[in-house]
């Protein structure tokens, strides 16, 4: 592990926050009264689509694993159809915990749903572009010693500080401030935002804080 | 011993946490009797002549009214400076600029104008200034404390005698406008009312504005005699913007027009009252007992001369309930018969009257009725409450016989001196005011010292709880310890006791109690701190683990937050769910959830036994989901605090009877009974599993027949309890006698099944079997030549095995006669199957308490707690020989599910919430049981408390009843294959929960670290509910929200930790049995002399009695005693 890659891996996530910011201000010139609050579901298809888009490209870009030997067309053609499904099950199974969680199971299912997208596309997008449709490697990442690279890691830090994020999001929701912020799903789509901004901020810094303890095994 | 030095310490913790308890609520909740007598026209107060009003005269009662009608405006929070008058203090400086000062201008002008008509008064509010509390104060003239003692609970309506009962009552029409919580307070009593919603305090206007629409209507019809106006906006304003915003300005300006409009509008018959019922601090909230809190503005107009003499340079401070007797005495009305007020003397001057003392005169009459009233509340409180100083009483009586007695004989002789009159005059208002100030020093303030001190008590007993489980864990652990400190700070605290009593102090026991705490928790600490404490650093006493120590502090920190305690009923869930992802994440994260096939590649995989693999991390999954699901659908089962459009209560929490439409009703009660034979044929089937259904002994036999009998009772109770209505006139007594035996048979039946299981609790089969062991190598299938050594590995020890079988049989074959040997079975599952049958047991009479459509709830309740059990037990490793643990996640997650559980069997945390109903059940109608009564209504609401603490112990025994299902796979590293297969398959039967047996020493330690964990647990949720209370005693939802919370975990806390130890009780009650059966046991085999062994199997289903194996040295007290009966012959 170069101090390099852990460049890189800051520019790549540096991007990816760019991206979001973004999100939250090109709309505004294009659509009319777009405000994150009030048309939320609008900025949440927006930035869930342009952060999809960064991770791919950058994924394309950087290609932070060695690619595989196989590149016909049909094999990509089958990659490329596994990851939708992927996602979808992600978003659906996301979806699912949410109502376990308390959601409401009716009202507000587009609410819902969308921000199981969002979600989706903080964490699997990259597990998706980084380890492919492998899930054993994704269980092998998100268990102890399963981390091989950087970028792993740092995928490790990303997804789980996207979840909390989504969780502490929730405790706003029943506080009687009125607030605008509060109804559901705004709190925890901020919530799951600011988690990702945070673990891509924390990640690189935590790698290069850690250097020297970290050695993966096939580096 | 040992058994009884836990159970001890663990009594003596509760004890602990009582006395905190204690001390804080005393220091906390001031409670008072409610009396429901009611004073009446007819009965004066007292003897002595009514001085003008005569009984037949119309609208006069004790006194000759003075006026027939009457406007009140209640401006809520009207704080007695909002009135003042915007005054430059000293001639240089600029005048204050305060946006409250000066904006009731027209009350000054009028004040100026008309001396003799207006007056303006500070009203003195007792604490707790909230606006419930305060308008029973406006109608009672009591001190209304947060728990009045009354006959209902269940409703908010004032059960005391009160100014608007007396109106209604003398036929006058009151119309009231305004704050709907009279209509809470008062429902039925107004002839016309205009209510509107008062809870959402950033809405300034809607109740003014709504009011003003229809108050000058209303007012110019002329159809009312008494018209109250409650106005929220000064007091929202408050709320929102506290009182320096320019929006209060505005909000009083707007006061200040009313005000103008209705005094052009009076009649010369029609008294204005204008008064705030307590003031707000300069944030805006109220609820304490500040100096700005505590003062109101009281404004009395009456267009008629009313006053004899010019208002004072500083207006006079009154009490504010002075105004409930003076506004009864002016109306005409009784005085009511709580009232502790004294009348405002100077409003009983005869203006006009030419006669010299008359005014005077007027006025000692005015307070004497009053005196007589007050004497007379006294006289029966006192003998209804014993709460009231007895010394003080005494004095207070002498007083009112001397003044009274001088009156009458001043009355008698009515050329009497004016200074005689005043004297008496004096003695009267002595006379009240010192029976306002009693009451108040018993009924109405809050004990700093205490509240701190319970506070304390509890923060302390915490720590305790948490050294001393940690200290429970370590090896070097001894149970004498315990008892000594406590021992002596118990001689301590009845040696002080003694001493005290002996002096003649008398001593509170809320006090001794807490004393005697300290007294021996002080030396615990010390010695704990000493001996324990200094060789480890203090980090190493916080060993838990991170996450779940967050998830703690959540919960800790939600109480302090009105809005959390409100919403608890969605965060305890949301918790919960956090924790058990955490569990399953975790479980994942040290790959102990997917098998490790899963992660690399199956080497040798075909080799693994046929079957899938009853315990892997697919099934840890499955529970996690399963979970999940069960949580969410209890959650459907909501009852919401109140009634609100923004929540509506499950309709599924109403009892059956209220549904119309048969179909669904039909419906339903087979979906109930459904649940009651899935529950039944749940915990048999569980039973059954660990084949303890098989054992002979009564508890078994009652589990067999009596659960399937309570079951049909429970279900005709039911059948007859929501179709009563529909029953033949014929049948309606033998239904009626029905509805009531019904539930005391199950009751009944139920008891006399926790007494069988008390007597008897050793569930196992014993056979006698002539004949060896037969055991059996089990020789797994292996094809293929040996390809690597650890094939060979494998292969070999079975070879040799299978061989040393052979010979030893051949061997024994050679004896004439093999060792008389018994089979023991269900010894491994012996705890569980007490534990499980005792809490369906239990389940039985709290589910009758119940709607009928929470039996649902009930099988939930069974199903997440098995599946809970399940999933901790795969995550916690099996130390043999112990020390044992239970891991904190355990114990929280524990916590957390019963109180879910408390709130998805349809209770809240509020009054109004409370299933009185349940007090009904097996009791007949029209009887008075009070304490039956409280105690059905108390196992209703803490049903979820009283299972979960008697399960607790569940907790340890379950992963030992696991270990049968998942032979110690776990305890290999994963990966490791090779070596798990080489470990012999018949190496022993799994010991389960014999383990434990084998330990006593650490299976006590255990129990005691398991009771302690728990109580910790438990305890920082009542720390926490505790400083809330006191913390923000000045918060607007003290009463509403933090007070009901605290008083309700004091309550689930108490009967929590006696289930707890009668649950730990029951554990080490079926040790001790299955200690002296194994005597007896033993006992018996020395008498057949025989060289015998004891064949013990975990799980004794027939086809597994083949596998029955060796009894290892199973318990050391046996071989302490001298017996070595179980070795095999074999040695």
């Amino acid at each position: 592990m170069k101090d390099t890659d852990i460049k890189r891996l800051l520019y790549v996530h540096l991007l990816c926050i760019f991206s979001i910011i973004l999100s939250i201000f090109i709309p505004s010139f294009f659509l009319e009264n777009f405000s994150v609050l009030e048309t939320h579901l609008t900025w949440l298809c927006i930035c869930s689509v342009s952060v999809t888009a960064v991770n791919l490209v950058l994924y394309l870009v950087v290609k932070p694993n060695a690619s595989s030997k196989r590149s016909s067309l049909s094999y990509k053609v089958t990659r490329f159809l596994k990851c939708c499904i992927y996602f979808l099950m992600s978003c659906f199974s996301f979806h699912v915990i949410f109502v376990l969680y308390g959601a409401p199971l009716i009202e507000l299912a587009l609410e819902t749903f969308l921000l199981a997208v969002t979600l989706s596309t903080f964490t699997t997008v990259p597990c998706l572009c980084l380890l492919g449709p492998n899930f054993k490697a994704w269980l092998r990442v998100f268990s102890r010693n399963g981390v091989t690279s950087i970028w792993e890691n740092s995928l490790q830090i990303t997804t789980v500080s996207s979840f909390v994020g989504t969780w502490l999001g929730a405790f706003p929701i029943p506080l009687d401030w009125g607030r605008p912020w509060q109804e559901w799903p705004i709190s925890c789509t901020l919530g799951a935002t600011f988690g990702y901004v945070a673990g891509l901020v924390t990640s690189p810094l935590w790698i290069y804080w850690n250097r020297k303890k970290l050695t993966y095994k096939n580096n | 011993m040992r058994k009884i030095s836990v159970l001890l310490f663990l009594a003596w913790v509760g004890f602990l946490f009582y006395a905190g308890i204690a001390l804080f609520t005393s220091g906390f909740l001031l409670t008072r009797l409610e009396l429901t007598n009611h004073s009446s026209c007819q009965e004066p107060p007292g003897p002595g002549s009514l001085p003008w009003g005569s009984r037949g005269e119309p609208g006069s009662c004790w006194m000759a009214s003075r006026f027939s009608r009457l406007v009140l405006v209640l401006i809520d929070a009207l704080r007695f400076d909002f009135a003042q008058p915007q005054l430059s203090h000293v001639s240089g400086e600029p005048p204050v600029s305060l946006p409250f000062l000066g904006k009731l201008a027209f009350l000054q002008r009028i004040l100026e104008i008309q001396p003799y008509h207006a007056r303006l008064y500070q009203s003195k509010v007792d604490p707790p200034t909230t606006t419930m509390q305060r308008l029973k104060a406006l109608t009672t003239g009591s001190l209304p404390t947060f728990i009045d003692a009354g006959s209902n609970f269940a409703s908010y309506a004032i059960a005391e005698d009160n100014l608007v009962k007396q109106l209604t009552s003398t036929g006058r029409r009151v119309v009231f406008m305004g704050d709907e919580t009279w209509n809470d307070l008062f429902p039925g009593a107004f002839s016309q009312a205009f209510f509107f919603p008062s809870f959402d305090v950033r809405d300034l206007h809607t109740v003014d504005n709504g009011i003003l629409e229809h108050l000058y209507p209303t007012m110019d019809s002329g159809e009312w005699d008494v018209l109250i106006t409650h106005f929220l906006g000064v007091d929202h304003c408050g709320h929102k913007h506290g009182p320096h915003h320019p929006e209060m300005a505005k909000k009083l300006s707007q006061m200040d027009q009313v005000i103008q409009g209705l005094v052009e509008r009076l009649e010369n018959d029609t008294l204005l009252v204008v008064t705030g019922d307590h003031g707000m601090t300069t944030s805006g909230n109220h609820g304490g007992d500040s100096e700005l809190e505590t003062s109101a503005a009281l404004f009395l107009y009456s267009p008629t001369a009313l006053f004899p003499s010019a208002p004072p340079e500083e207006p006079e401070v009154i009490p504010q309930i002075s105004l409930v007797p003076t506004l009864a005495l002016l109306l005409g009305l009784p005085i009511p018969f709580g009232n502790i007020g004294e009348v405002i003397a100077e409003v009983f001057s005869e203006v006009e009257d030419s006669q010299p003392h008359s005014s005077t005169l007027a006025q000692a009459s005015a307070l004497h009725l009053n005196a007589q009233q007050v004497s007379r509340f006294l006289h029966t409180y006192s003998t209804a409450a014993q709460d009231l100083q007895v010394k003080e009483l005494h004095r207070l009586q002498n007083l009112f016989s001397k003044a009274s007695a001088d009156y009458q004989r001043l009355l008698q002789s009515p050329q009497g001196a004016e200074a005689a009159l005043q004297t008496v005059i004096t003695e009267l208002q002595q006379f009240l005011r010192g029976v306002r100030a009693m009451c108040i020093e018993s009924w109405a303030r809050f004990s700093l010292v205490r509240m701190a001190g319970g506070a304390a008590l509890l923060a302390a007993t915490c720590f305790l709880c948490l050294l001393v489980s940690q200290w429970a864990t370590s090896p070097g652990f001894c149970f004498r310890p315990l008892l000594i400190p406590m021992a002596w700070g118990l001689t301590g605290a009845v040696v002080c006791a003694g001493l005290l009593a002996t002096t003649g102090l008398k001593l509170d026991s809320v006090v001794l109690g807490a004393m005697a705490a300290v007294g021996s928790l002080l030396p615990f600490l010390w010695k704990a701190w000493a001996g324990w404490g200094a060789k480890r650093p203090l980090a190493a006493l916080l060993p838990m683990p991170g996450p779940v120590l967050f998830l703690l502090l959540i919960r800790f920190a939600g109480f302090f937050s009105d809005s959390f305690v409100i919403a608890e009923a969605r965060a305890a869930p949301f918790l919960l769910i956090s924790l058990i992802l955490l569990l399953v994440a975790q479980l994942h994260w040290e790959g102990k959830l997917l098998p490790p096939k899963l992660l690399t590649i199956p080497r040798l995989g075909f080799l693994t036994p046929a079957g899938p693999p009853r315990h892997n991390g697919t099934h840890a999954l499955g529970l996690g989901v399963g979970l999940l699901l069960c949580i969410r659908l209890a959650g459907l089962f909501h009852r919401c605090p109140e009634e609100t459009p923004a929540c509506s209560s499950s309709p599924w929490l109403s009892p059956l009877a209220s549904m119309v439409g048969g179909r669904a009703k039909n419906v339903w009660y087979g979906a109930c009974v459904g649940a009651l034979a899935a529950l039944l044929a749940a915990v048999r089937l569980w039973l059954r599993r660990y084949g303890n259904l098989k054992s002979p002994e009564p508890p078994v036999l009652f589990v067999r027949w009596g659960l399937p009998l309570m079951g049909l009772g429970t279900a005709a109770y039911w059948a007859l309890a929501s179709g009563a209505d529909e029953a033949p006139p014929r049948l309606r007594a033998l239904v009626a006698g029905a509805s009531v035996m019904l539930p005391r048979a199950v009751a009944g039946l139920a008891a006399s099944g926790l007494m069988l299981l008390l007597w008897r609790p050793v569930t196992v089969l014993v056979k006698a079997a002539a004949g060896a062991p037969r055991t059996r190598t089990v020789l797994t299938p292996f094809s293929g030549p040996p390809t690597s050594q650890a094939d060979l590995d494998y292969v070999v020890p079975q070879i040799y095995r299978h061989m040393q079988e052979e010979f030893r049989g051949r061997l024994e074959r050679t004896k004439s006669q093999g060792p008389l040997t018994v089979a023991a079975y269900q010894l491994g599952s012996v705890y569980s199957a007490a534990m499980v049958t005792a809490l369906t047991l239990l389940a039985f009479p709290l589910l009758l308490l119940h709607a009928e459509r929470i039996s649902l709830v009930f099988l939930l309740l069974f199903l997440q707690s098995f599946l809970l059990l399940h999933l901790l037990a795969a995550g916690i490793p099996i130390t043999t020989p112990g020390p044992f643990t239970v891991p904190w996640q355990a114990v929280s997650a524990w916590a957390f599910m019963a109180t879910q559980t408390f709130y998805s069997t349809g209770h809240q945390p509020v009054f109004p919430a409370i299933h009185w109903h349940a007090a009904f059940v097996g009791v007949p109608e029209g009887h008075d049981f009070t304490w039956l009564s409280a105690l059905l209504v108390g196992a209703n609401t803490f049903a979820s408390h009283i299972l979960f603490a008697v399960g607790c112990p569940l907790l340890l025994l379950w992963p030992f009843l696991c270990e049968s299902q998942g032979p110690r796979k776990r305890r290999q590293p994963p990966g490791n294959e090779a070596e798990a297969r080489v470990r012999p398959e018949e190496e022993e039967e799994p010991l389960m929960e014999m383990r434990l047996r084998d330990a006593p020493h650490h299976f006590n330690a255990a129990l005691l670290q398991l009771g302690l964990k728990y109580l910790f647990v438990l305890g920082i949720q009542i720390l926490a509910c505790a400083l809330a209370a006191s913390i923000l005693r000045r918060h607007l939802m003290v009463w509403k929200v933090f007070a009901p919370k605290f008083i309700f975990e004091a309550m689930g806390f108490i009967v929590s930790s006696v289930g707890l130890c009668l649950g730990i009780a029951l554990v080490m009650r079926v040790d001790g049995a299955v200690s002296s059966w194994f005597r007896q046991l033993v006992l018996a085999q020395q008498k057949a002399g025989e060289q015998s062994s004891l064949v013990y199997t975990g799980a004794g289903s027939s086809a597994r009695e083949a596998q029955s194996h060796l009894l290892p040295p199973c318990s050391q007290d046996l071989l302490a005693s001298g017996t070595s009966l179980f070795y095999n012959s074999k040695s």
